[in-house]
């Protein structure tokens, strides 16, 4: 057991937990706090595979911004609970062992692909230079300029949309 | 660290993602499942990516986390509209198309 491992196992664990609790909780913000643990777990994980700028970005825009907008809609619409309402009994223990089924088939794909052709490697050594902002920044201006300008026109479609969405329910009303 | 506990993890975050999307009646959890289920792609993207000492995994997470972004303005947007029309964000009472 390496230091490495050690690590991941503890990570992995905090991840885990804190998703099961997002799941279970009663109230939204909780949820949404457990949420935000996960994913400075994640972002912790991309620190240990050598993704530096991607860590960085996983907390300021999914922790940072994402969350922050989560909280701020939970706390506007006041929605922290809901009320019980009738709902179908045996949907959620479908759900649970539909999941199973879900998680049992994704393991059996996996290790059957791994006893025969052994596609997974293991990784040991990678300089983390090659993965660096830099690195990134290069790519994404040279090879994937396209997808990026039009990652814009998402991004400025997507503003348009909430505007739009929200001010034209305020005009009916 | 092997590859093979990255993917096993990034399997397990997805199933609770989907058991989330399945048994929550709340729309905003909802969606939290929607992004655990997201980050556990991109999960495997980095694992994958360091793998195989590509830098393509990585830029494809970048471009994931601009469309969960903005997948998540213009839902919320929507959840904000929809409780103003119905006062519940409950999607077992958002069950006609119509008022």
């Amino acid at each position: 057991m390496t230091v490495d491992a050690i690590l991941f196992f503890i990570l992995a664990l905090i991840s885990i937990i804190s998703a099961v609790s997002m799941l279970f909780s009663r109230n939204a913000v909780y949820s949404a706090l457990f949420l935000i643990i996960n994913f400075g777990t994640i972002a912790s994980f991309y620190l240990m595979l050598g993704a530096p700028f991607l860590a960085m970005a996983q907390v300021t825009v999914y922790a940072g911004a994402i969350m922050v907008l989560f909280l701020f809609v939970i706390m506007l619409l006041g929605a922290e609970q809901l009320r019980h309402s009738q709902s179908i009994g045996w949907q959620q223990p479908l759900a649970i062992i539909l999941g199973a089924v879900l998680l049992v088939e994704a393991g059996v794909i996996f290790f059957s692909m791994r006893d025969t052709s052994g596609m997974l490697p293991s990784f040991s050594t990678l300089d983390s230079e090659a993965a660096g902002p830099l690195a990134i920044g290069t790519a994404l201006f040279n090879q994937y300029l396209l997808p990026f300008e039009i990652t814009s026109v998402l991004l400025l479609v997507a503003m348009i949309g909430a505007i739009v969405l929200t001010k034209a329910e305020k005009r009916a009303r | 660290m092997p590859l093979n506990y990255y993917i096993v993890l990034s399997a397990i975050l997805f199933t609770l993602g989907a058991v989330g999307v399945l048994i929550r009646r709340n729309a905003i959890v909802i969606f939290m499942s929607v992004e655990l289920m997201l980050n556990a792609a991109n999960l495997a993207f980095v694992a994958f990516a360091k793998s195989y000492e590509a830098l393509s995994g990585q830029i494809f997470v970048f471009f994931v986390m601009t469309v969960a972004a903005a997948e998540v303005a213009v839902g919320l947007a929507l959840i904000v509209a929809i409780f103003r029309a119905k006062h519940s964000i409950n999607v077992d009472e958002l069950s006609s198309l119509k008022q």
